[in-house]
């Protein structure tokens, strides 16, 4: 490297002051209004994380209104039915609107930097997942003010929750509200999964991402499994709930138990999926403070995998009582004590470099151990849970709210505290105060023990769990008490934290550069930050470059890697390829616009106004919202540049522009239909659940069904739609944009055609869904497919605007290769529909 | 210099000593009630609670060493050890310790669990949590099935089984000092076989959260020797006792129409939506384990009903005369 340099143009002081005013420039950050424009990492991140813990400290208070309730036995501070809004929405508010939200926001703030990028690859898709997430969050955390909030407990359970006399519209605000949120969340993993396998800087095998990244990826693609199932049970509680379809109704075969799965399917991987970014955290600040490499790097990444597998097997151990059969718990509580083993390899891990380091003592290393401290426990009484017949006497009571507070604050809320002090010289360029560290710690450990362990006591006791109030005389009265002052203790502690956060810093010197001297690309930022990221994309050859290859740091500021100017006055970073990390292209990077911010509101106001079963003004915002993605991806998506290539410095040039699975948007299609894909594959297994309940009334008799012929209309349809598709695809190969316009055109007449007569079917056999499950169950999967069709025409309609325009060319052709992908999975979807609907019951008969 | 150090390590101990004593009274005292699955009276919760305490041992030895294995290397800090020290005490501490405690876990715990199941031996009792009650019915194998609620009776020592259900949303049966809990589903039956082994009232509750009224929602244990059940079992056949000084507030029952939701044998009262009132004299509580059985609490729960009970079912009488409240609470206390 330094030898090449040598002779390199970067020699030239002038030329790199010249480099850096024209980077500075592009990657300026707007000023005043416009300021809410941005899209860029940094900005987003920090909003992001901000807004989380602002939800963070409103759940807290909700916690503390519960402990405040409960601190004395039959007290009236809170009314029986304000208690159950507040609980349900601490519970909410906690997981939907912190806890899994400040993951997606950390990672959005320092994976880039981590990764040698300047951004992710889809910046203004982050900026809609966030405003998104503002919105939703502000409405269903707002409801509480107007007595409405959710009051049946964060987990929904019908039949309580869809009966319109016991639940208000809070219900509504939680399916809704929420549901807005997830689609936000899976927006915002699939842009970190592309931006960890495609953002890497050259040289960064994927055995040498740093371990933070490679716990974004498991639990971005945990989350794009487990998100859907919870989407898709959301459908069919909304249209019970709406339109009576009786999907949990037992009186018309439904069944309350479908949703329970369907919600703990997404239940537990979720624990994990807020459990393993904070460990991602620790995973950072362990080899820094040990100052050496993470001992077991294989091990530990191997073990976070085989954790995020493990998590999808255990959500039965929520239903132990429920009344399954003994051979099914006992599959689930050994399925549930073997995620202790690779759950326990992460902690050895990091005592192993701890051992084999030189420790430096610290405020993060301090936050670290009481981690440490807390979670272990809570693993430990995690391990006595999963045992059912243990669990038959602590589920539902004070135990397993000890349990799993053990568990998340220890496994995630000091971690995430231990990241902000290590992180926060890096985002804000200046240090947290040490002193306030500590204090805040103590208040915050002692507090929380004080609060907790009593609480295992209190639920062995007997006390059940989401009661408003106790009678005297049970034992209750002193643990209570405990536990309430621990609570208050801990807000003590998380308002130290605060301060020192928020606390005026602007009269304190900027943190030493790298301040606590640490290994990994993001500590190349100086103080104060740049708004261009990183000053070069830099060659990897190490795990922790900064300690391990020499000359990196001159290098690096020097600008004697890649992508050292921005000549063109364009936002730009640098692709690589997914295992091992070859630079193939040069992305140019969206930059600030409202437009995302619009589409987020717009997308939003469809949302709300369903809430209040306000139709035409729900379909009023979603046309307004569909209207506003439109122009965003047509000005902002698949630019033709004004040459194929750019020198990217060191005699490298790349394309500018890429399509098919060498590009971003290809990989982000994929992983999203995968995502949809889980979807329906939980309705799918709606289905069969309804099947295996009801032995011969699912499906019914012949005669009874959307029959075989429409299905097979549609089926037929559909397939030749695909297959106009591929001939749409070699058409813009062959440059002959006449050819490109008809196949795109018969695609669209064919798939409305299949779309139409697969609704044809259960119509025309006169299916009613409000009458029973099956009918419901036969008319959801075909609506999802249609819909899917439909947004296929949207897509190809697009197409063929695109076309028309000219931006849709045989060599600009990323907007065809990406629908065709689409069209892929939905010929699949279709496959699928036809043959559980239609075939299926032929071969149970 | 040292006297003033061996002071403050002295009142540290003497500090250590007072929380430790503490700490334990607040766990023992815990053993006590009669709603603690740590104080079992049944065969299935003095084996869970002995599974409690195994583990609960065993976490805090496994605890105790991964924290003073953080503490050495943290605070200690030693010389660095060598990669292969480390790396073997991944592969012991994080793979071959826990699997190794744990299969013998999975092997003790859940080997219990078919014990546990196993079914009843002859009496059924059906429970249906409703909101916010619970209707109990006996089913002896040879004898009339005997209406009841928000009370279960039962022999010691019998394996007597319990049919769960719920017509409106889910409930959860509970009796800690019994044994563990199963849900009541709307829609499905699902069995239960607890077995008392002493006999004493004990307290149940709902444990599934099932709307306003969830955390008032308990029913009395009563655990019976085997004679003393038998014999209470067929008395339950006999009507109420209709005593004559009674006859206002039987009276009043009527004409109020609380018999269109509440029953009570031998009389015109035949409703079924809510709680059989037959035996309600012999009951240790009201409105579900919510106050002890006194004529005051009875007249303030039939004159406060919706604050008492939010969301129940039962309005409020409150515009019945003082005199009246009584009068029916006497009679209700009178059905014995």
């Amino acid at each position: 490297m330094t030898d090449a340099a040598l002779a390199s143009p970067q020699d030239d002081p002038e030329l790199r002051k010249a480099q850096e005013a024209r980077l500075e420039k592009v990657w300026e950050t707007p000023k005043g209004f416009r300021y809410w424009s941005a899209v860029n990492n940094s900005e987003v991140g920090i909003w992001y994380t901000a807004t989380a813990l602002a939800f963070f400290l409103f759940a807290g208070v909700l916690g503390l209104l519960i402990r405040a309730q409960l601190a004395v036995p039959d007290n009236d501070f809170l009314s029986a039915t304000f208690y159950n809004q507040v609980f349900t929405l601490h519970g909410t508010a906690m997981m939907f609107l912190f806890a899994i939200p400040i993951f997606e926001a950390v990672a959005i703030l320092i994976l880039p930097e981590m990764l040698g990028a300047r951004d992710l690859p889809f910046p203004r898709l982050s900026a809609f997942g966030y405003w998104s997430f503002l919105l939703g969050g502000v409405f269903v955390c707002g409801s509480i003010f107007f007595n409405a909030a959710p009051d049946s407990g964060w987990f929904m359970y019908p039949p309580l929750s869809t009966d319109h006399k016991q639940t208000g519209i809070g219900a509504d605000v939680w399916l809704l509200g929420l549901s807005f949120i997830e689609v936000a969340s899976i927006a915002a993993a699939v842009e970190l999964i592309v931006g960890t396998l495609k953002c890497r800087p050259p040289g960064m095998r994927i055995n040498l991402m740093p371990l933070y990244a490679w716990y974004v990826l498991v639990v971005a693609g945990m989350i794009l499994f487990a998100f859907p199932p919870l989407i898709a049970g959301d459908i069919l509680f909304e249209m019970e709930r709406m339109f009576g379809w009786p999907f949990f109704d037992p009186s018309k075969g439904g069944d309350p138990l479908l949703w329970q799965h369907l919600f703990w399917i997404f239940g537990h991987p979720e624990v994990y999926i807020i459990f393993l970014p904070a460990i991602a955290l620790l995973a950072m600040i362990v080899p820094t403070f040990a100052q050496r490499p993470i001992l077991g790097y294989s091990w530990i990444v191997l073990a976070a995998i085989g954790t995020g597998f493990l998590s999808f097997g255990l959500w039965v151990h929520h239903m132990f009582t429920t009344g399954l059969p003994s051979i099914s718990l006992a599959f689930f509580s050994a399925a549930s004590e073997a995620v202790a083993i690779p759950t326990g390899v992460q902690i050895f891990v990091f005592l192993a470099t701890l051992l084999a380091g030189r420790v430096i003592y610290s405020v993060p290393m301090l936050y670290a151990v009481g981690a440490l401290a807390i979670f272990v426990f809570g693993g430990l009484t995690g391990v006595m849970v999963a045992l059912a017949p243990f669990d038959w006497q602590a589920h539902d009571s004070h135990f397993v709210v000890a349990h799993l507070h053990y568990t998340l604050i220890g496994g995630m809320f000091f971690p995430l505290i231990a990241g902000i002090y290590y992180y926060y010289p890096f985002v804000m360029d200046r240090r947290l105060s040490d002193r306030l560290g500590k204090i805040g710690f103590w208040l915050l450990f002692v507090g929380f023990n004080v609060t907790f362990l009593p609480m295992h006591i209190t639920g062995l006791r007997g006390m059940p769990r989401r009661v408003f109030t106790y009678a005297e005389g049970l034992g209750f009265e002193t643990l209570n008490l405990v536990s309430t002052v621990g609570a208050f203790v801990f807000a003590a502690g998380v308002l130290v934290v605060a301060w020192d956060i928020l606390r005026p810093k602007s009269k304190e010197p900027y943190a030493p550069r790298n301040v606590w001297n640490a290994g990994t690309l993001e500590w190349l930022s100086e103080n104060p930050g740049r708004d261009w990221g990183v000053r070069t994309v830099p060659i990897i050859s190490t795990r922790y470059p900064i300690w391990q290859q020499p000359n990196f740091v001159r290098d690096y500021d020097e600008g004697r890697f890649y992508l050292p100017d921005a000549e063109e006055g364009k936002r730009e970073t640098l692709i690589t390829s997914v295992l091992d990390a070859r630079p193939i292209q040069c992305l140019r990077v969206p930059s600030n616009t409202f437009i995302t911010m619009g589409a987020a509101f717009l997308t939003g106001g469809a949302f709300i106004a369903a809430t209040f079963y306000a139709w035409t003004l729900t379909i009023g915002f979603s046309i307004a919202a569909l209207i506003a993605i439109v122009i965003w991806l047509w000005t902002g998506t698949a630019i033709i540049p004004e040459k194929k290539e750019k020198d990217v410095g060191l005699g490298l040039k790349l394309p500018l522009y890429v399509s098919g699975p060498d590009s971003v948007g290809w990989w982000a299609m994929f992983i999203t239909m995968i995502g949809d894909m889980s979807a329906f594959a939980s309705l799918i297994f709606g289905y069969f659940f309804y099947w295996t309940i009801h032995a011969s009334a699912f499906p019914p008799a012949a005669g009874v069904g959307p029959g075989q012929f429409w299905p097979a209309v549609a089926m037929a349809l559909v397939l030749a739609s695909w297959g106009a598709m591929l001939l749409a695809r070699r058409a813009n190969a062959a440059d002959s944009p006449g050819a490109l316009r008809f196949w795109l055109a018969g695609s669209v007449v064919l798939a409305i055609g299949g779309g139409a007569a697969l609704l044809w079917g259960p119509h025309a056999t006169g299916l009613d869904p409000t009458s029973h499950v099956y009918p419901a169950t036969v008319w959801i999967i075909a609506i999802w497919t249609a819909v899917h069709l439909g947004v296929g025409v949207i897509m190809t309609l697009y197409c063929l605007a695109r076309s028309v325009g000219r931006k849709l060319t045989a060599e600009h052709d990323i907007d065809i290769h990406n629908v065709v992908l689409f069209w892929h999975f939905a010929l699949i979807t279709m496959a699928v529909t036809v043959a559980v609907l239609a075939l299926f019951p032929l071969a149970v008969r | 210099m040292d006297s003033q150090g061996d002071k403050t390590i002295a009142a540290r101990g003497r500090h250590w000593r007072i929380l430790a004593v503490a700490a334990g009274a607040l766990v023992l005292g815990g053993c006590s009630g009669v709603q603690s699955a740590l104080d079992p009276a049944g065969f299935e919760a003095r084996e869970v609670a002995t599974l409690f305490w195994v583990m609960a041992i065993g976490a805090g030895v496994v605890w105790a060493i991964v924290m003073a294995i953080a503490v050495y290397a943290t605070r200690i800090r030693p010389d660095p050890h060598e990669e292969k020290v480390g790396l073997r005490l991944i592969l012991w501490g994080g793979v071959g310790f826990p699997t190794v405690v744990l299969a013998g876990l999975l092997v003790y715990g859940l080997g219990m669990m078919w014990t546990l199941r196993e079914p009843g031996e002859g009496l059924r009792i059906d429970i249906s949590g409703e909101q916010f009650w619970w209707r109990v019915t006996y089913r002896p194998q040879d004898g009339a099935a005997v209406a009841s609620a928000n009370e279960v009776r039962l022999p010691v020592g019998e394996r007597v089984e319990f049919a769960l259900t719920a017509p409106d949303v889910i409930h959860a049966f509970w009796i800690p000092s019994l044994g563990g809990k199963v849900d009541m589903i709307p829609g499905r039956e699902n069995r239960l076989v607890l077995q008392a082994e002493k006999p004493g009232v004990y307290r149940g509750v709902c444990a599934e959260f099932c709307g306003a009224s969830h955390a008032l929602m308990a029913f009395d244990v009563v655990a019976m020797e085997k004679d003393a059940f038998e014999a209470w079992l067929k008395d339950q056949a006999r009507p109420a006792a209709q005593a004559s000084e009674q006859a206002r507030g039987a009276e009043l029952f009527l004409n109020n129409g609380c018999g269109a939701c509440h029953a009570v044998s031998g009389t015109e009262a035949k409703g079924v939506v809510g709680p059989d009132l037959t035996r309600f004299g012999e009951r240790p509580t009201v409105g579900a384990g919510l106050m002890p059985n006194t004529p005051d609490n009875v007249a303030r729960f039939i004159r406060e009903t919706d604050t008492l009970k939010p969301r129940a079912k039962m309005p409020a009488y409150g515009a019945l005369k003082p005199d009246e409240l009584q009068a029916i609470a006497g009679y209700l206390g009178s059905l014995k």
